[in-house]
């Protein structure tokens, strides 16, 4: 079992090279490919998932080297939901993608690039998932991100030149800073290796521990987007195309919350700096919504409410206790497929109406009642309503909150009442402007085809039937195309998201269960140290 | 373990200098500050080899507290070749960035403008009311106008920033600058 653990990071990366050699034709075989690829990997994460689980953590030392000197690669519980989950993700967006056409548009470019950057952002995900030391942990961060640079300019177009500026130059700062705390770690321990610093991280003076927790912390929170340094992600995410931005917006952040998890569990155990870490989940709770509360963009808004949702699973990670971890979890779990499924709906509306910008929007629910159903359920999700997986996630960390009984973690249950009242408030304001009101006069109905009239000049003309036939010349790379009837592959695509989003209420036992027992081996630590460095 | 104070000098350096650079305004100049950061920060990692002037390698007649520690060059080995793979994406940035708006800066932000307006304007505000205390409100209505009239302007620029035009394909396509000149294209160019 354990040779399966390196597969969900070459699988895809394999693929990723059988992409970029086949090149830009044969667009059924890249499909198939790709498909096929993220399908394995999502099966190869539910056996690691059900091995895990009744077997404790699954280690590979590649090449048979052990630690410290070699790379070593471990599936414990909590990694292996993680995939699980992203797998799944990963698997519905891709289909998406394809719905969209994304990868056709690139017929004129001299190689295809959305598949293979998509198969690499995968395969660094699943890398930071298992990674087994801080210097792969840098290492999957760093292929997470190019690729994710690739995507997230993907057409280069101006808006998305400019947002991609912000988030390369936050991203290449954070990752500078995360050399220097593995060079600080190292120079500390003589190890990189997670099993090994958790044991000699003990025996640190208090003020060495804290100054390498302190920059290991920063990092992460970058990458998770919390408060303080959160300002990059709703300026970045809502340009890029609706399938980047919605695994993105469900992935890359929680890759950020995982990290912070595993560092404060194996690490630095003992929770010093719980405080901080309630100071800002508090802030990222209430900051990001009311964000979101004044944005009138539809993307836009997400992005806020995703930074407000990093303070639920932060609230959980500072309680440091069993229940609050075990929530966290479940939070995380839940969140990835609702953020996500959100992101996809909103790139619906987008396909079917030419804009997410709300006070263009309306009428959805008339002309297009699936797609406000689709909308509809993961927002009531996101915001919290029974019986679904929001409710559960929410309701585990507030009784964590209320078990732990300081004044701190009674203040931060006020707030997560507060941000998710407010997330309800802003779901219903989007349902109002967007679905139910009457239909402003303006709305393209009829579809518009963009097509190329020349292929040398990259043009592309749009005919919009719903505006007395205006025909507008602008680059192709540009290009919002609108259809009367959105793709049934989308559709399909949102609708497996929706559901998968509702199957967390269906198998809460389980799912609960499971994080608890990951809860409890974090907690517990020797399980993974003596997994990795042998009894 | 001894440390080598001119490579952790050096580091230092080149750090601070890459720092001021990525606070600059051209993309360029980022790039060039994030390479400069860069290598501070690798010689900053070579810092924990140890003493220098030891070989990184165990082989007969080496005596074993007589070695660097081979771990960290291998680290930065890699971060090395990650760093080139981001130059790399950065300059394509540029770039493109220079050939969609002649220029690589960092444009602003539209509701970061509109929130240090307003702010702004709280304050001056807020002097005002000082100033005329005891006075009632009528004493600078025109000073409060000119404020009001300073916050529609912003709007209306701002509105046009997000839709110049009024055209609605215009809007939703998001109606690029015209592109620069294309040069002459070469008979052999694969595009």
């Amino acid at each position: 079992m354990n040779a399966l653990v390196p597969l969900p990071v070459v699988l895809p990366l394999t693929a990723c090279g059988l992409s970029l050699f086949i090149g830009p034709r044969l667009r059924m075989l890249h499909r198939l490919i790709g498909i096929g690829v993220l399908a394995a990997v999502l099966v190869v994460d539910i056996v690691l998932l059900v091995e895990a689980d009744r077997g404790g953590p699954l280690v590979v030392h590649l090449g048979d080297f052990a630690p410290p000197l070699g790379v070593t690669l471990v599936a414990d519980r909590l990694a292996a939901l993680m995939l699980t989950v992203s797998g799944a993700i990963t698997l519905i967006v891709l289909i998406y993608a394809l719905g969209q056409d994304m990868v056709d548009r690139e017929e004129r470019a001299p190689i295809a690039v959305f598949h293979p950057a998509y198969l690499v952002l995968v395969s660094g995900v699943s890398l930071t998932f298992l990674a087994g030391d801080l210097v792969n942990l840098y290492v999957g961060f760093e292929i997470m991100l190019m690729a994710s640079f690739v995507l997230l300019t993907v057409g280069g177009t101006e808006p998305r030149l400019r947002a991609g500026s912000t988030y390369v130059v936050v991203s290449l700062v954070s990752s500078l800073v995360f050399l220097a705390g593995i060079a600080v770690a190292y120079a500390a321990c003589g190890t990189a290796n997670f099993a090994q610093l958790a044991v000699r991280l003990a025996e640190l003076p208090l003020g060495v521990r804290t100054l390498i927790e302190a920059l290991l912390l920063t990092v992460f929170g970058v990458k998770a987007a919390a408060f303080p340094v959160a300002a990059w992600l709703p300026d970045s995410y809502p340009t890029a195309p609706a399938p980047v931005t919605a695994v993105f917006a469900g992935l890359l952040t929680k890759v950020g919350v995982y990290s912070i998890l595993r560092a404060e569990t194996l690490l630095f155990p003992g929770n010093r700096l719980s405080l901080l870490l309630m100071a800002v989940a508090f802030s990222s709770l209430l900051i990001g919504i009311l964000g979101a509360v004044a944005q009138t963009d539809l993307k836009r808004l997400l992005s806020f409410t995703l930074v407000s949702h990093i303070g639920f699973m932060l609230f959980g990670l500072a309680l440091g206790s069993r229940g609050g971890i075990g929530g966290a979890i479940v939070y995380t779990a839940h969140h990835i497929t609702v953020q996500t499924t959100l992101f996809l709906a909103a790139g619906l509306l987008e396909r079917r109406y030419g804009t997410t910008e709300l006070t263009r929007l309306g009428g959805a629910a008339r002309t297009a009642p699936l797609l406000a159903a689709l909308w509809f359920v993961p927002a009531m999700n996101l915001a919290g309503i029974p019986p679904l997986s929001g409710f559960l996630g929410k309701l585990g960390l507030m009784r964590a909150g209320a078990a732990d009984g300081g004044s701190e973690a009674y203040v931060l249950l006020g707030a997560c009442a507060v941000a998710s009242l407010l997330t309800l408030y802003v779901m219903a304001k989007v349902w109002n402007l967007a679905f139910w009101r009457a239909a402003p006069s303006q709305l393209p109905l009829e579809g518009t085809v963009l097509e190329d009239i020349d292929d040398d000049e990259d043009s592309v003309v749009a005919v919009g039937a719903g505006n007395g036939g205006a025909v507008a010349v602008v680059p192709a790379t540009v290009c919002v195309r609108t259809t009367a009837r959105v793709p049934r592959v989308m559709i399909a695509a949102t609708v497996g998201a929706v559901l998968l989003g509702l199957s967390y209420t269906v198998l809460a036992t389980p799912l609960t269960g499971l994080a608890d027992r990951s809860a409890a081996e974090l907690l517990a630590r020797t399980p993974y140290i003596t997994a990795v460095l042998g009894p | 373990m001894t440390v080598s104070l001119s490579l952790l000098v050096c580091a230092v350096v080149l750090t601070a200098v890459g720092g001021v650079l990525i606070h600059t305004r051209s993309l360029t100049r980022v790039l060039i500050g994030v390479i400069v950061c860069g290598n501070g920060v690798n010689l900053f990692v070579l810092t924990t080899t140890g003493r220098a002037g030891v070989p990184p390698l165990l082989y007969p007649g080496v005596a074993h507290t007589r070695v660097t520690d081979p771990l960290p060059q291998a680290i930065v080995l890699t971060a090395v070749v990650i760093t080139l793979a981001t130059t790399a994406f950065v300059l394509a940035m540029v770039y493109r960035s220079s050939q969609l708006t002649g220029s690589d800066f960092v444009p602003d932000d539209v509701e970061d403008r509109r929130v240090v307006l307003r702010a702004e304007i709280a304050e001056e505000r807020a002097e005002l009311r000082e100033l005329h205390r005891g006075e009632g409100p009528r004493a600078w209505r025109d000073e409060r106008r000119e404020q009001r009239r300073r916050l529609r302007a912003d709007r209306a620029f701002q509105a046009r920033a997000r839709d110049a035009t009024g055209d609605l394909w215009d809007d939703i396509l998001g109606a690029d600058p015209p592109p620069p000149p294309i040069p002459a294209r070469q008979e052999n160019d694969p595009r």
